[in-house]
């Protein structure tokens, strides 16, 4: 049956519901991830973000937020390659924040944590 | 006999610092490494907020040291100090010893060696230049052209080179550079009006009074652009002009940007007169290689060493506004510390232990 309207999913980041396991797995598994600016010179320098919508400043402020439907898809887009690691002005270990990330998913999903 | 001051350093600093300490009624001698009284000042042409002519700060402060009757020697290199019986002596290459009743350390700072942040290209193409060298295209009255002498139809500024960054050492914000690249746009503007200006920060830190409304200007009068990003690298195109890579992180989408000219944002290091006469003296340097001063919010002009003193931006990055004050605050920390006035003796007591 239609009513002549439609209900639009809300938008909004849940920060009180939102699931923030995985970053606290990794702030304590890797902790120079606490110290990100989202400047940007991780996502400016990626190989993977000239092809595809990958950015490791956005999956670290989604991490923050607790939006981790969005991570599990965005991260398989990394390759490892460090780039981003060697850019970074606060010295954030990127790529191992990227693995962690990993690891906290799959701990999640064998419920671990 | 009158007491002696002893102050290391002609700069912005060691200028006002020295006519308000001859007011109080001090001998004062100022040393100076060059030729000039007036250190980084003396090479930029307009200053933020104002636009006001730096020389006619320079001007200022010169009948600051003329009217104090300040002792200014030139030339001077300190190889040589001493403490002896509540004083010091300093001896300088030309076997001169002066001595003191307490020293001024005015020694200030460097700016960033822009080479050092190799991903940028300074040093290696053509047309990535610091902001030391528009300003002194600016000074000069050169012509802003690209290397092989044309008019740029897009100019790009990377803010914080060299300051808020690990990777070259310097974790701290070297506080002017920000509206200084807002200062250089507009004039860029006022030299170029079809040019286009991109500036790229990772916050802009408009704090001093009046900042905010200059890059208002910028904005409104002028249409300089800002793009929220740092970038990550410059290459070169076959034409010469810079390629930058920066994310636009509002955008939220990795960018890249042909600009005919790139300039960097240099900060400030430590100079190399800071760590020698520290080094000289037993000063306590910081965190940041700056010296360390006996506490962050009150004892900002005093040292680790009875007598010793410090003015200007030897303790940090400073505008031309915060140095001058600073100065004119040493001045009076070491009036009356020669005077023996009793709120000389208050101490820090402090229940956290801090490393700054």
């Amino acid at each position: 049956m239609k009513f002549g309207y439609s209900i639009t999913k809300d938008r909004q980041i849940d920060f009180d519901r939102n699931d923030k396991r995985i970053a606290d797995y990794v702030r304590e598994h890797e902790p120079s991830f606490k110290t990100c600016i989202s400047c940007g010179s991780c996502s400016a320098t990626c190989s993977a973000a000239n092809f595809t919508d990958f950015s490791f400043r956005k999956i670290q402020l989604l991490v923050r937020r607790g939006e981790t439907n969005e991570v599990k898809e965005e991260i398989k887009k990394c390759m490892l390659c460090g780039k981003c690691y060697l850019a970074c002005p606060r010295g954030v270990n990127t790529r191992n924040v990227i693995i962690q990330i990993n690891q906290a998913i799959e701990k999640i999903e064998r419920h671990d944590i | 006999m009158n007491k002696k001051v002893i102050v290391i350093g002609g700069g912005i600093a060691g200028m006002e610092s020295s006519a308000h300490l001859a007011a109080l009624g001090y001998d004062v001698t100022l040393l100076e490494k060059t030729d000039k009284l007036g250190g980084h000042l003396l090479n930029w042409e307009k200053l933020f907020p104002t636009m006001r002519m730096g020389k006619e700060v320079v001007t200022f402060l010169n009948e600051g040291v003329e009217k104090g009757k300040v002792d200014v020697i030139y030339n001077a290199d300190i190889t040589k100090t001493s403490e002896e019986n509540n004083g010091f002596s300093i001896i300088l290459s030309n076997n001169k010893t002066l001595n003191a009743d307490a020293l001024l350390v005015t020694t200030g700072y460097d700016l960033f060696d822009a080479s050092k942040k190799e991903e940028y290209g300074y040093g290696i193409y053509n047309n990535v230049i610091t902001s030391a060298e528009l300003e002194e295209k600016f000074l000069t009255g050169n012509k802003i052209t690209t290397s092989d002498g044309k008019t740029p139809k897009r100019i790009g500024f990377v803010h914080c080179v060299g300051s808020r960054d690990e990777k070259v050492g310097n974790t701290y914000c070297s506080k002017v550079c920000c509206v200084t690249a807002v200062k250089q746009s507009i004039e860029i503007k006022e030299h170029l009006p079809d040019v286009e200006v991109y500036c790229f920060y990772m916050d802009l830190r408009m704090y001093g009074m009046h900042f905010e409304a200059l890059y208002r200007e910028s904005q409104e009068k002028w249409g300089v652009n800002f793009v929220r990003g740092r970038l990550s690298e410059a290459c070169e195109n076959m034409d010469g002009s810079i390629l930058v890579k920066v994310e636009d992180t509002l955008a939220g989408k990795p960018m890249k940007m042909s600009v005919d000219l790139l300039v960097l944002m240099v900060g400030f290091e430590p100079s190399a007169g800071t760590k020698k006469i520290g080094n000289l003296l037993n000063l306590q340097f910081g965190v940041n290689r700056f010296f360390k001063t006996a506490d962050q919010h009150t004892l900002t002009n005093v040292s680790n060493i009875k007598g010793i003193f410090f003015a200007g931006t030897c303790t940090g990055p400073k505008t031309i506004t915060n140095t001058i004050t600073d100065a004119r605050a040493a001045a009076s920390t070491i009036a009356n510390y020669l005077s023996g006035h009793e709120i000389d003796n208050r101490v820090m007591t402090s229940d956290i232990k801090s490393s700054l």
